[in-house]
């Protein structure tokens, strides 16, 4: 639980147009969080489990006093849990006044983008993919979904309606 | 808005819940000047304060209430439609005003209905001048200026006002000389003894007798009461005039209040909490380092000051409870007109401190079960009037600190809970079968005034009776980790108990281990802990699978930790540390892997995504940085309590009723023979509860038996139809005493419980003592003794070889604890005769019988038992014969008084063992002596 190597971002004089991102990899997909929503991004060391929670939630964590959820981005897009050991990186957000950190396989460098590039989601996209994502930003040989933070910690609303 | 807009808003609500609460008072003490020109004064500051701040509407209301309470101070008689009036036009001025805090102006609309309707009562009708004091009325309007003294009178002085009046009233010189020169002098705190205020002073300086004697009064003679009190205090004016004249030493002696934001203090006590994590994490490492770098004093300190701050921050968040109060006698006074009841309040304690927060989570239950007091359990007058009671009802708080918590009484004087209705109503609610509902006890009941939407309520008034509330009562307290009990009495009223905690935000908590993860458990709710392991005293027993401690001979419902956590698949735990927990009325054990130490942990809110969960009421950070769950007590509580499974003996209820001891209650082990019916026997009676693999049953001569802890022990089958298992698991019920044993085969075991044991006796049959209704299903209840000539020639004969046939006479009312005690001692070797009564015992003992011994059960009806020993005591023949007397608890009243009547040994009723060796010891003795 405590937070090595955090990263704080000096928004540089950025142009006007081009949105920010943070490039984050899970299971070799490439996803990016608008900056501004991004708090901090910490090494995961120590975290509690928490017994009968929901799936989504790998458990809580201590970032400098503060006890903040921890959500598994994996399980949120529907993917299988990653059991090796090895460093965790998680990103940390803030949603309704609480601190989440959403866990990652790896974080990546910080994207300027032109938001008028960004595309809609390939129609056939898994649905649950689709509820999560904005749209998608091609890049050169990948192509990078654009999370939407809320909609990715929105899950519990999510369950009691089905 | 502007801050003099807030400033005035903060203070004018303050001011207006001071007068309603006065005006409650004023209305029961119609004469008490004091109180009305306390109102009076609140209202005219309200007034000014408006019309200096242009709220028109305000102003118009609170001079129209101001001008009704005047007339009331020129004598007009205080009417309760006139009280209501005023109350109603303070509640005309509360709506303003919280339209002027959400909108920032005075809201459009009229108030001349109000203003009209105190404008007739006011000139409705010009009171009798006050026959001492004609024309009055035409001085005080002129000259009276409010003096107000900022402290409660002490007895014997009297207020300004009255002072005052008296002083108006007085035959004296002109007025115009007084009414020139009296000014509004406020002294800023409170007086110390022997102090005078600066307007006795002044009074003082211009009514003694000076060189001029036109202006001389005399002692005033229209009021009894300032004539009473006034002399007494002149004199003493005097004599400390010359020093205190000056009053320069009361500004230095201030009391300095500043109003701070509430925000601020909440800032302020997360800041601390987080000081002590941090300090706690400060300390974990020095407690892990031996070497000291010279930083542990200064740590040590910093540890210090760090719980002074605490205990200061924490401090400033403490309010009296009767901040809560404060509405309540408004409320009862209200409710005492439209239900036409004459209702008393009396509140005790309202200076007890709690935290802000939970001072404001209880506002809402107090005032709801006020309000149910006075509408269900205060009666009418009439009601009350039949009932011998005085009309007048009386409804009490009472708070007070009780350990590391506050408990806040709520009784009444009233009819006390219909147990017949509530049963009767959950019976039609479903709540409970009839069946069930018919062994509850009135305790069991009475919780259920907690269900939702329960009210037994003939008629739904505009008070209560639409059976919200009392579920939202207790979930609200219990939210804080409080409780609430109730009790009552048919005829006599009712008392609702809550305890509540000091505090939210800091706790002591015991930091418990299950399966490698850290837990906190709030020390509150801890009552002891014990070790278990098969092998030591403790040990965890199944019953079907449901764990089971032993404890001080009663039995502790197990919760293991693992298991309700899901953190293990092991079913089979039975070493750890067991924290046997109390909420309100249940009792159960939490099994854990480890126990560390106490620590006072900093509650952090649960995530909103995790707050489903029931059993964790927040999180915290321990002083190693770990983060750690925070078990709630109440959320376990209620898991035991549904159980989680499908057995509907294990409903809550019954769960509860096996965890209160009640004295009548037997426990007893319930299960399976052959048939479908249930068997039952005396918990007491069983050794053991055993599963052997039935592959190790031997066949001895045609007998089953089993090797058993070293030796050979017979089986035999519960009942005709029950086989003994050639394979599997065999469940055995172990019988034993001292060497022997006996196993009795069983089809399965299904539960303990613990019940009344109401036995209709079989005389048919010899293997059961007869039936009884346990949790609503008919169960045999077994004879074991029937059992032991059947496998145990051993056990009659060695036991028959160590006794020579010593006689005994067994007194005991209950046929049931006879029919089981009789098999008992005749297996060991006593020849038994039977009374069921003193007088059947003395007639037994006339016939000649001449036992060696009696045993006599000393609650037998009547509390004849005693008057029966002494009697025998009395008589020669009978002065020394042992008497071991049977009780069902033995307290240590009972056994002093067993000691004054020559009674030889006090045991158990239910302990067998405990009897026998009794009687042993005695038999040895007898033998020695003979």
């Amino acid at each position: 639980m405590k937070a090595i190597n955090t990263v704080s971002f000096n928004t540089r004089t950025a142009f006007q147009r081009e949105t920010e991102f943070i490039s984050v990899t899970v299971a070799g997909q490439l996803l990016g969080l608008p900056i501004g929503r991004v708090h901090d991004v910490f090494v995961v060391s120590e975290m509690t489990k928490v017994p009968l929670a929901q799936a989504e939630i790998a458990g809580l964590l201590n970032l400098r006093g503060r006890v903040v959820t921890a959500v598994s981005l994996r399980s949120r897009l529907g993917l299988q849990e990653d059991h090796r050991t090895g460093r965790r990186m998680a990103v940390g957000l803030e949603c309704q006044g609480e601190a989440y950190g959403l866990l990652v396989d790896e974080v990546g460098d910080v994207l300027k983008l032109n938001p008028a590039e960004m595309q809609p989601n390939p129609v056939h996209m898994d649905r649950r993919w689709v509820s999560l994502s904005q749209g998608v930003h091609q890049l050169q040989g990948v192509l990078m979904i654009v999370l939407d933070v809320d909609a990715v910690l929105a899950f519990e609303a999510e369950r009691e309606a089905a | 808005m502007d801050d003099l807009l807030l400033e005035f808003l903060t203070e004018t609500n303050e001011h207006l819940e001071t007068v309603d609460v006065e005006m409650v008072r004023f209305e029961q003490d119609p004469n008490n000047q004091a109180i009305l020109s306390n109102i009076f004064r609140l209202v005219h500051t309200i007034k000014g304060t408006c019309g200096f701040l242009g709220l028109p509407r305000l102003e118009a209301l609170a001079h129209a209430a101001e001008t009704l309470m005047g007339r009331f101070r020129d004598g007009m008689p205080v009417t309760t439609p006139a009280v209501s009036l005023i109350l109603t036009t303070l509640d005309r001025i509360k709506e303003i005003l919280g339209e002027l805090e959400r909108h920032g102006v005075e809201p459009q609309g009229t108030d001349d209905d109000l203003i009209a309707a105190l404008d007739r009562m006011s000139s409705a009708e010009s009171p009798e001048p006050v026959p001492a004091a004609p024309g009055v009325k035409s001085q005080s309007v002129g000259t009276l200026v409010h003096q107000v003294l900022e402290r409660e009178l002490k007895p014997g002085e009297v207020s300004l006002d009255e002072l005052e009046r008296a002083f108006q009233q007085a035959p004296g010189p002109e007025p115009e000389n007084t009414s020139g020169t009296l000014v509004y002098q406020v002294l800023e705190r409170a007086l110390k003894p022997g102090e005078v205020s600066l307007d006795e002073l002044e009074r003082a300086f211009r009514e003694a007798p000076g060189p001029d004697p036109v202006i001389s009064v005399k002692q005033p003679q229209a009021s009894p009461v300032a004539l009473a009190a006034a002399p007494r205090n002149v004199p003493k004016k005097e004599a400390e005039s010359s020093d205190q004249a000056e009053g320069s030493e009361s500004a230095a002696g201030k009391v300095q209040t500043i109003r701070v934001n509430v925000d601020t203090l909440e800032h302020l006590m997360t800041m601390v909490s987080e000081l002590v994590l941090t300090r706690n994490q400060l300390l974990e490492i020095a407690r892990r380092n031996s070497e000291d770098h010279g930083y542990k004093v200064p740590l040590q300190r910093l540890s210090q000051v760090t719980a002074e701050l605490q205990d200061g921050v924490m401090k400033t968040r403490m309010q009296p409870i009767g901040s809560a109060w404060q509405k309540l006698p408004r409320v009862v006074r209200d409710l005492s007109n439209e239900l036409s009841k004459q209702i008393e309040l009396i509140m005790q304690g309202a200076d007890t401190e709690l935290d802000r927060q939970v001072l404001e989570v209880i506002k809402d239950p107090l005032t709801h079960m006020v309000r149910n007091s006075a509408d269900h359990g205060i009666e009418s007058p009439a009601e009350r009037r039949a009932a011998g009671k005085p009309e007048k009802g009386v409804i009490r708080l009472n708070a007070y600190h009780e350990g590391g918590s506050i408990t806040i009484e709520i009784s009444d004087d009233g009819k006390g809970l219909n147990y017949a209705a509530i049963r009767k109503k959950a019976a039609e609610r479903g709540i409970v079968s009839e069946a069930e509902l018919e062994r509850m006890s009135d305790a069991q009941v009475g919780k259920f005034i907690f269900h939702p939407g329960f009210s037994t309520a003939a008629a739904v008034t505009s008070v209560s009776g639409r059976g919200v509330g009392m579920d939202v009562v207790k979930t609200n307290i219990e939210l804080i980790g409080g409780t609430v009990d109730i009790r009552s009495e048919q005829g006599r009223g009712t008392t609702f108990t809550i305890k509540i905690p000091l505090t939210l935000a800091i706790v002591a908590a015991l930091i418990v281990s299950s399966k490698d993860q850290r837990f906190a458990i709030p020390q509150v709710a801890v009552s002891e802990l014990v070790r278990v392991s098969p092998s030591s005293e403790h040990s965890i027993e199944r019953i079907n699978g449901t764990p089971i401690l032993r404890l001080r001979e009663r039995l502790l419902p197990i919760v293991p930790l693992s298991k309700v956590m899901r953190l293990s698949d092991e079913e089979e735990v039975n070493t750890g540390f067991v924290v046997v927990t109390q909420v309100a009325q249940q009792r159960f054990g939490i099994l854990v892997d480890g126990v560390f130490h106490t620590e006072e942990i900093v509650v952090k809110p649960m995530s909103s995504k995790l707050r489903h969960i029931q059993l964790f009421s927040g999180n915290t950070i321990l002083g190693d940085g770990a983060v750690v769950l925070i078990v709630d007590p109440n959320g376990l509580a209620r898991m035991v309590g549904s159980g989680g499974q499908s057995d509907e003996l294990q409903s809550d209820t019954s769960l509860e009723k096996a965890i209160v001891t009640a004295d009548e209650l037997t426990s007893l082990l319930v299960f399976r023979g052959g048939g479908d019916s249930l068997k039952a026997v005396p918990l007491s009676l069983v050794t053991r509860l055993e599963e052997i693999d039935a592959s190790t049953i031997e066949w001895a001569s045609g007998r089953p038996v089993v090797q058993y802890r070293g030796r050979l022990m017979p089986i035999v089958s519960c009942d005709g139809d029950l086989e003994i298992k050639a394979h599997g698991m065999q469940s055995l019920l172990v019988f034993s005493d001292g060497q022997v044993s006996m196993g009795l085969a069983v089809a399965e075991i299904v539960d303990i419980v613990e019940d009344k044991l109401d036995v209709e006796l079989l005389a048919e049959r010899s293997d059961l003592v007869g039936s009884a209704v346990v949790r609503g299903r008919t169960t045999e209840i077994v004879n074991v003794a029937h059992y032991l000539p059947l496998v145990l020639e051993t056990w009659s004969r060695s036991s028959q070889e160590r006794k020579q046939g010593n006689t005994l006479l067994l007194v005991d009312g209950s046929n049931f604890f006879r029919d089981m005690l009789v098999p008992v001692l005749k297996a060991s070797g006593y020849r038994v005769q039977t009374a069921a009564n003193a007088q059947d015992a003395a007639r037994i003992l006339s016939q000649g019988v001449q036992p060696d011994f009696i045993v006599a059960d000393l609650e037998l009806p009547g509390h004849s038992s005693f008057a029966f020993i002494a009697t025998l005591r009395a008589d020669s023949q009978y002065r020394s014969i042992p008497i071991i007397g049977m009780t069902l608890k033995p307290d240590p009243q009972m056994i002093a008084l067993a000691r004054r009547f020559k009674i030889t040994d006090v045991v158990s009723k239910v302990d067998r063992r405990g009897l026998l060796s009794a009687l042993a010891e005695l038999g040895g003795s007898l033998e020695e002596a003979a």
